[in-house]
């Protein structure tokens, strides 16, 4: 048994990362997979409070890749799912006090235990994205669909590339379907046509997102939330499965309309 | 009024004019021509070119382009048939 490594990464800051990170490792876990999220953001820790688990933090990864303490004592279960673990940043330290071939040997380890490591990686094209992206399988790319991330989302791409860590695939998140349909918005179709790489998974703007991280309940958790939703579709994405993408911009109406805008839900 | 409205007929929407933006941004990102090296760049090929062959200035098209992650620059020049030439047919 070996687990997939997979960073969720960006370029640009604030589009998402690290709701993926959580939100993808509650779907995964709810598919009883065995699932543990790093955050590699060090300095700027917050996988653990958009996960709930920020007051059950004893020690970092920083901690684990000094020596400070033994991995799994690092390791917060999430005694909300079957099997779903956080490792936190370091807050009080920098990105320097990790390196790549650290993060190598760390995922190494977790590999033999898990389904997936999932790494929340920090903004930027530095040291820690270079950290966050070292120990990767595979690689998704965050979004949003403005001219700003979409660039910068295509420079992250190169990057990776580069590392010989590609293809990446592509999450879109916050696309807002009225916005799109009275063309305000660039469209999930635009922005594949302009980064031409796959798409894992498009995510609407959703306000329980917001109200999630107030709680520190990941929407992945709500059956109701249409982002919750999106999250899980890609959950499923990543175990394998083939499930179709659906363009919620255009709404249909009618009977027959609203049945499938039930399944249009990226 | 852009390009696009020339093409489309149509006021371009925000969103067509973001993609149009990408586009050039990503080419001039990714191979590191920026907009004005390019204007030279164009400049000294249409001068090498107008030592052998007549053709109109205003009709030349030079542009980087990118296709699936690969970019290239893409010459268009339409020639002046010469006088002779045109004079045959
Ligand atoms: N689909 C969405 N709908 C509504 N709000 C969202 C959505 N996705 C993210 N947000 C909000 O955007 C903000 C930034 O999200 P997040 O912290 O996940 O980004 P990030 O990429 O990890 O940022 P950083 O680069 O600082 O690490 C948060 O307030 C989050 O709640
Ligand atoms: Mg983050």
């Amino acid at each position: 048994m070996s687990a997939t490594v997979i960073t969720i990464t960006s370029g640009k800051g604030g589009v998402g990362k690290t709701t993926t990170t959580a939100n993808l490792g509650v779907a995964l876990a709810q598919l009883n997979k065995r699932v543990v999220c790093i955050d590699v953001d060090i300095g700027l820790r917050n996988l653990d409070v958009v996960m709930g688990l920020e007051n059950r933090i004893v020690y970092d990864l920083v901690h684990v890749i000094e020596g400070q303490c033994r991995l799994r004592q690092a390791m917060i279960k999430d005694k909300r799912m079957p099997e779903l673990y956080l490792i936190p940043a370091a807050q009080t330290r920098d990105k320097s006090a990790v390196s790549p071939s650290d993060m190598v040997r760390l995922t190494d380890e977790l590999r033999p235990d898990f389904d997936f490591v999932l790494i929340d990686s920090p903004a930027g094209i530095e040291r820690g994205f270079r950290n966050a992206i070292a120990g990767a399988d595979k690689v998704l790319v965050v979004t949003n669909p403005e001219v700003s991330a979409v660039r910068d989302a295509d420079r992250i791409i190169g990057l990776v590339e580069a590392e010989r860590k590609g293809p990446a695939q592509l999450i879109l998140n916050r696309m807002r379907p009225a916005m799109v349909d009275r063309g305000d918005m660039l469209s999930t179709d635009d922005v594949l046509d302009v980064l031409a790489i796959d798409l894992i998974g498009i995510v609407p703007e959703d306000e329980s997102i917001l109200v999630g991280s107030n709680r520190g309940n990941p929407v992945a958790m709500d059956e109701k939330s249409l982002a919750g939703q999106a999250y899980r579709n890609i959950a499923m994405r990543l175990t394998g499965k083939d499930i179709p993408f659906i363009d919620f911009s255009k709404p249909r109406n009618g009977f027959l309309g609203k049945i499938a805008n039930i399944f249009k839900r990226g | 009024m852009g390009i696009l409205d020339f093409f489309n007929g149509t006021k371009a929407t925000s969103k067509d004019i973001a993609k149009e933006r990408l586009k050039v941004v990503l080419i001039h990102d990714r191979t590191d021509i920026p907009p004005a090296v390019m204007e030279q760049l164009r400049d000294e090929i249409l001068d090498v070119i107008a030592k052998y062959v007549d053709f109109d200035r205003d009709a030349v098209d030079i542009r980087l382009d990118r296709e699936n992650r690969l970019s290239q620059l893409v010459a268009e020049i339409p020639l002046r048939e010469s006088p002779r030439s045109r004079r045959k047919r």
